[in-house]
């Protein structure tokens, strides 16, 4: 299958023993100047490219009070050594978030303290060598930004910020990386991630709406671009056909139809996820965010719901009233934007949807916080909500719903592997590797209670663990969109009609 | 007045001032600088109280920490809290009459020595003993470590081993504060100590020591938890800077350029 080897999983998460450079091989493509220039970065590594890094660095430290703090305050704990996936699924001690971090932060000490200027052996900085570019493109294209050290440091420091920081210098002096810059050119240019323009989004829901009506003899509508809707559905464009996130997608379809809410999608904003987060360009994540409130002013809604996406929520629930606010030509009594576990808990809730448990009763699930829902946003009025409402709704719709082991859930939940723009093949070997916490807590669970699915709330989660599952003896098909399991359980009502 | 006198009245002066200015600086330059988004390590507290009880969790228990790793834990926080008690208990040297509050910790801040040394070793152990920590850590790393335990060291050498007379050494500090310089007793011990102290005055806002000042300002921990309640602003500030405002075709003015947190 590959040219790696799958780790092993044991009955308990071994600490591994440290193997330097065990994964300085691992890099993504470079990106070109086709996808560079729309973002509005150089297209090739320019040739001063040590100044251009360090006035990037200087400037950042200027405009961001996170940075600065994270570069000075890390008393070298070692708390967070052991909690990062990518460390504990390849042994390179580089990927021990504190080491990541010391990428950068060696520079910053040899060219913005004094220690670093006149003692740079003493206090370990470095100068920005050619070497340290290209460690650079490796090691922080091994962070998923998942935040989980975050958690556990005495500062808070979070890597996530000083990934996103040097992926923003990089791109600075022309080392972008292909799949997210390419990504965010298609954004740009049509509307999705998956460069599917209107009329071919337009056939694949018409052909959801035949699907469904084959299976439940019911018409419900997956409507686009419909002026005059309440509510404006923005969903990640794997949500179209990628299996099984289109299974979500038609949850979300059914639970408007029962409630009664007229909906719809937009072709403008046609994309939930938002890449600009990953390579920590605000203006390019502006720029796609904007999107939204314009479909949302153009269609004339009242609402603007986003569906099963993580680091999606993370920027529409903690960045959108920032970046393209404020809302207030939406109607005043919903939060903007909403989640769809929220709509369908509020919904489930008031009784407003009929379930039959049983429909799900040859499934045995857990479910899988994803790192953004869990450590980057909120659900609902109280802080936790993330992890209760999804799971309420599960349990609202399976008779056999089993958590994963306490410490590898809720805020202590481990990544899937391939968040934070590496969901791409030619990061393979690093994906399949840092799934091996999560594989080990879904063996657990497996074995254990003999859970047969594992439910997400996330587009990378879903096209992730559905790629290594097979790696660890898995079928891919155990992955689970919750509103597929929602939309298997709930009761259609002909009558109802929207419009 | 002795040689020593002078060059000790003159060090603590400059490390005074070096401590005083080079932490204002730091902490001006915190407090300068925006925080564009809403980026607190959820579930956070929503209001500004509960960000208050959250930032008391760590500064006061290490909370954090505490879920990362309960030796690191229990190590780094008796050390600290005994290194506050010690600090408090070295209160006697400058005030006059010594309060009744620093005279009551006295005993404790005598054990508390030899709990801050304690505490010290156990983490310099574990940053040789433990692998992943001996790879993080720099030369620095361990000279911060080894001038903390000299300065504990030879702090209960002189309580307990070779006495100095005290008394003339408050008279010292004491006369400081007046900008009056007093004898300072030539003891080696004493000297040593004192030497040491100033050195750790001096890096301080040039080191990691900065994480003090720094827990206060970081966003992941000082924000609360309510981006769709309240529009968070200080995003202006940074488009601002670059003078790189994004398309200005969209959105309302931005009415506070700086914000809250």
């Amino acid at each position: 299958m590959a040219d790696f080897e799958t780790p092993e999983v044991k009955e308990y998460l071994d600490m591994p023993e440290l193997q330097p450079g065990a994964m300085s091989h691992s890099k993504p493509f470079v990106s070109r100047d086709e996808f560079q220039g729309p973002l509005g970065f150089p297209g090739e590594l320019v040739d001063d490219w040590q100044h251009v890094a360090l006035a990037k660095l200087a400037e950042l430290l200027n405009k961001n009070r996170g940075l600065q703090v994270f570069m000075d305050a890390c008393v070298k704990c070692g708390a967070c050594t052991d909690k990062c996936h990518y460390f504990l699924g390849t042994s390179d001690p580089r990927n021990m978030p504190v080491a990541r971090q010391d990428l950068l932060r060696n520079v910053y000490r040899r060219y913005f303290t004094w220690p670093g200027r006149l003692f740079p052996k003493l206090v370990g900085a470095q100068d920005l060598t050619e070497d340290v570019l290209d460690q650079w493109y490796s090691y922080f294209h091994q962070c998923s930004e998942c935040r989980r050290c975050s958690v556990y440091c005495p500062y808070g420091i979070d890597t996530a910020e000083i990934t996103m920081a040097t992926r923003e210098i990089m791109n600075a002096v022309g080392k972008g990386q292909k799949y997210s810059n390419e990504i965010i050119g298609k954004v740009f240019k049509i509307g999705n991630n998956l460069g599917l323009p209107q009329p071919a989004l337009k056939d694949t829901l018409e052909g959801l709406e035949e699907e469904v009506k084959e299976d439940t003899g019911v018409d419900v509508r997956y409507p686009l671009d419909e002026k005059g809707a309440d509510v404006l559905l923005v969903t990640p464009s794997a949500d179209f056909f990628a299996e099984p996130h289109v299974d979500g997608l038609i949850g979300y379809g059914k639970v408007f139809h029962q409630a009664g809410i007229s909906w719809t999608l937009s072709s403008h904003a046609s994309e939930a996820a938002n890449f600009g987060l990953f390579i920590g360009s605000p203006e390019n994540m502006r720029k796609i965010a904007l999107r939204v409130r314009e479909a949302a002013e153009e269609l004339g809604v009242k609402r603007i719901v986003f569906g099963e996406c993580g680091h999606a929520w993370r920027v529409a629930y903690s960045f959108l009233n920032t970046l393209a606010g404020p809302f207030d030509f939406l109607d005043p009594r919903y939060p903007v934007p909403q989640h769809i576990c929220e709509v369908t808990h509020e919904l489930i809730q008031r009784g407003a949807l009929t379930l039959d448990k049983s429909a799900n009763d040859h499934r045995r699930v857990t479910f899988h916080d994803s790192c953004n829902v869990a450590r980057a946003s909120r659900m609902g009025n109280t802080p936790g909500g993330q992890f209760t409402i999804p799971r309420e709704i599960i349990q609202a719709v399976c008779n056999h719903y089993y958590d994963m082991p306490a410490d590898t859930i809720g805020e202590a939940t481990f990544c899937c592997g391939g968040g934070g723009g590496l969901l791409t093949d030619d990061l393979m070997e690093l994906r399949v590797k840092g799934a091996l916490p999560r594989m080990q807590a879904l063996r657990q669970v497996v074995e254990e209670e003999g859970v047969t699915h594992l439910a997400a709330i996330c587009a990378i989660c879903k096209s992730q663990f559905a790629k290594v599952l097979p790696y660890y003896g898995f079928e891919m098909d155990q992955i689970v969109s919750v509103h597929q399991l929602v939309s298997d359980a709930i009761v259609l009502d002909p009558a109802k009609q929207t419009t | 007045m002795t040689f020593a006198s002078i060059v000790y009245a003159v060090l603590f002066y400059g490390a005074t001032a070096i401590l005083l200015i080079g932490v204002g600086l730091r902490i001006a330059r915190y407090a300068r600088t925006p925080a564009p988004l809403k980026i607190p390590t959820t579930p956070a507290p929503t209001s500004r109280g509960g960000v208050i009880g959250r930032m008391a969790s760590e500064v006061v228990f290490f909370y954090s920490l505490f879920k990362a790793n309960k030796w690191i834990w229990i190590l780094a926080w008796v050390f600290h809290l005994a290194l506050l008690l010690v600090l408090l208990r070295h209160l006697r040297y400058f005030i006059d009459p010594v309060w009744e509050w620093v005279v009551l910790i006295q005993p404790f801040g005598v054990y508390a020595g030899f709990a801050m040394l304690a505490g010290l070793i156990g983490l310099w152990i574990r940053r040789i003993f433990v692998e992943r920590i001996r790879y993080i850590s720099a030369p620095s790393d361990h000279l911060m470590l080894g001038l903390l335990i000299a300065i504990a060291a030879s702090g209960l050498a002189m309580k307990y081993l070779w006495h100095v007379d005290v008394t003339a050494v408050k008279v010292f500090f004491v006369g400081l504060m007046r900008f009056e310089i007093h004898s300072l007793p030539a003891e080696p011990l004493l000297l040593l100590h004192l030497a040491l102290v100033a050195a750790l005055m001096i890096v301080f806002p040039f080191s990691k020591l900065l994480h003090a000042p720094g827990v206060f300002f970081s966003p992941t921990r000082n924000q609360a938890d309510n981006p769709r309640e309240q529009r968070h602003t200080s995003w202006a500030a940074r488009v601002e800077h670059t003078g790189a405002a994004a398309p200005a075709n969209r959105g309302a003015p931005v009415p506070n350029a700086r914000s809250e947190d």
